[in-house]
């Protein structure tokens, strides 16, 4: 078992290396799925594995979205007029300071984000259930709208990110982007896999099954689900910056805070794959991510039909999704002691 | 930020006429929300998909010449429909499940009713006119559209029609029980599938009177759903289920916040602000009950 894992893990990050040299015409592809897998792996520390199914993880995507590209920018230009020009290329970055200005606006999108996760986590993380599935909801719409009011950023007309640099002849845009958010999803899949092989992720498992009896064995709950969402946070930031950079514009409710989109999508990826497991989200979301393209080519302009179709469906017959239906067609995998003799009872009785 | 408002005090007179008229109409929504809440333990995120959708029914009988007032009974009458065959098709699978599940799933349906409507009638902003006229106040500066006194009044006159039928008819009395108890009513001969259904029904139903008032009174646009849903959603959380007056209350007092916060902060912010309200009071009532050792239920 233990080396096959090995085996495994190997397999993934070989593909990782080689897929954007052997199938180059995926290589734009392939970096929104390695963010869609990051998404879907961190909503599922509060949908999954702590119980608080969240649509409010866009904030902290959008907001590392605009913090990135505003870094970026306000480091070596005054960013109102930037954003007045609308993308002109009346301010051009040299190769260095792309680099630098994208280094530095990564480390700002994910440590604000973690922040504000922090502060707001603190005041609404005690709301439960279905109060704090719509109070996320709620943020996260609220932040779009206001994010589209503001005049520094772009307001309604969108803010477009400084465009990747000529390095010689080379054209390494899609190469550096997929490779960057190949970088994250490794790091976040590490993290998540080392997070859930400790006493945390136990103290979280409690707060989902009963909160009040976790609490009573004197866990600080609140604790507890303010760093798992600060962990989320700090991921979605980087995601999103990384995805304003890879998609070159940001919009406020259509790129950024996109509620309708990103924030149902990692909640839906998680679901589809299974919830409150390591591979379920990393399953859901490479799925997922076939299934939409597929739509989105064959379907153009129906897409919408589709994702709404797909998620009455995936909702209402697969709640538990692909690992969830693995793990009771094959519960020897997954570590379970099934006694043979009482299964055959079982199957008998039926 | 602009402060005319307070160097020309009689705007604060129009805008809390406008927004106690405008909350009239949100108390409707919000009172079919907290009926199929309190009957079937469902958060309906289509909610206000199914007001946009009412007032695409109007729109279409003033677009083919029938005067708009009289969407108030057609567009009702179809959304029932609308209303009994989601249930058939969607919502009784969710009925018994875990609420993350039913905001899910009206969430899926609410993006395909988006779509659908986006699709079949034109993404344009659009109003059945109702030419009704307008009231002057005060020497001429304060302005009421009559559409706006029309649809408070009509609002005014479906709710308590609600109220009377679900206290007196046996269908009402039904949705009662089963909101009280569903497996007793069950036990005692209620046919709970068909009143979950009429409750879903009745439900649409409201969403498509005030459909019909909006299409009148403002404008409708396939993608305005969402909002509806949350100020109903954030009127049934501060007045409780089944609180009727409180609904009614709660419903003016946001319809009167959003009319200050559109001359304060300007329209562009009042939908985010609007959104920004629910959050302020969710967390307003954690901190409170967390005091005790409690947490909303």
């Amino acid at each position: 078992m233990k080396n096959n894992n090995i085996i495994l893990y190997a397999a993934i990050l070989i593909f990782g290396v080689v897929a954007p040299f052997v199938l180059p015409a995926f290589k734009v592809q392939l970096s929104i799925l390695c963010i869609l897998i990051v998404l879907a792996l961190t909503w599922n520390i509060q949908g999954g594995e702590m119980g608080y199914n969240t649509f409010g993880n866009i904030l902290f995507y959008g907001l590392g979205m605009y913090l990135c590209a505003s870094v970026q920018v306000g480091m070596f230009f005054p960013l109102a007029e930037w954003t007045e020009s609308g993308g002109e290329k009346t301010f051009v970055h040299t190769p260095s300071q792309f680099f630098q200005g994208m280094a530095f606006g990564l480390l700002v999108a994910a440590i604000v984000p973690t922040i504000v996760a922090g502060l707001i986590g603190y005041a609404i993380l005690g709301l439960r259930g279905h109060y704090f599935a719509i109070c996320t909801l709620g943020l996260g719409v609220a932040a779009g709208e206001i994010s589209g009011g503001i005049e520094i950023i772009g307001a309604g007309q969108g803010f477009t990110t400084p465009p990747f640099p000529e390095v010689g002849n080379l054209e390494a845009r899609g190469e550096f982007f997929y490779f960057l958010s190949f970088i994250v999803l490794i790091l976040t899949f590490v993290s998540v896999k080392a997070i859930y092989s400790t006493r945390f992720k136990l103290i979280l498992n409690a707060i989902r099954d009963n909160e009040d009896k976790a609490e009573a064995m004197g866990i600080q709950t609140m604790k507890y689900k303010i760093i798992g969402w600060m962990i989320s946070a700090f991921f979605c930031g980087l995601a999103g910056g990384i995805m304003g950079g890879l998609v070159g514009y940001i919009d406020s409710t259509d790129v950024a805070f996109d509620g309708r989109e990103m924030g149902v999508f990692m909640v839906l990826m998680a679901i589809l794959g299974g919830k409150g497991t390591l591979w379920g989200p990393v399953i859901g979301a490479t799925i997922f991510h076939i299934f939409k393209e597929g739509f989105w080519t064959f379907f153009l302009g129906w897409q919408y039909v589709a994702l709404g179709v797909l998620i009455v469906v995936i909702v209402i017959y697969f709640p538990e999704g692909i690992m969830g239906w693995l793990r009771e067609k094959y519960p020897e995998r997954f570590g379970e002691v099934v006694d043979e003799a009482d299964r055959k009872a079982q199957v008998e009785l039926k | 930020m602009d402060f005319l408002i307070f160097q020309v005090p009689i705007l604060m007179v129009q805008a809390s006429l406008d927004g106690i008229l405008l909350g009239i109409l949100f108390a409707l929504i919000a009172y079919g929300m907290a009926l199929q809440w309190g009957v079937m333990n469902i958060i309906n995120i289509a909610q206000g998909d199914l007001v946009i959708l009412g007032g695409y029914i109007t729109y279409f009988m003033y677009l083919s010449g029938i005067h708009p007032a009289l969407g108030v009974i057609v567009a009702p009458a179809i959304m029932y429909f609308v209303g009994v065959g989601l249930y058939k098709l969607v919502i009784n699978k969710v009925v018994d499940r875990d609420l993350f599940i039913s905001i899910l799933a009206t969430f899926g349906i609410s993006i395909l009713f988006m779509q659908l409507m986006n699709f079949a009638f034109g993404a344009d902003v659009v109003l059945a006119n109702s030419d009704f006229g307008t009231t002057m106040l005060f020497n001429n500066s304060v302005t009421l559209p009559n559409s706006k006194i029309f649809a408070a009044v009509i609002s005014i006159i479906f709710a308590i029609g609600l109220v009377f039928y679900m206290k007196k008819s046996k269908l009402g009395r039904a949705i009662r029980a089963t909101a009280q108890n569903a497996r007793a009513a069950k036990i005692l001969g209620v046919d709970t599938e068909k009143v979950y259904a009429a409750t879903f029904g009745i439900n649409a139903a409201l969403c498509g009177v005030a459909g019909a008032l909006v299409a009148i009174t403002f404008t409708i646009h396939p993608y305005m759903g969402l909002p509806y849903t949350i100020r109903s959603f954030m009127i049934v959380i501060i007045a409780g289920l089944g609180n009727l007056p409180g609904v009614a209350v709660s419903g003016m007092g946001l319809g009167v916040f959003e009319e200050f916060a559109d001359y304060i902060l300007g329209t562009e912010f009042r939908i985010g602000s609007v959104f920004l309200l629910l959050v302020l009071i969710l967390v307003y009532r954690r901190f409170k009950l967390s005091r005790k050792r409690e947490y909303l239920k």
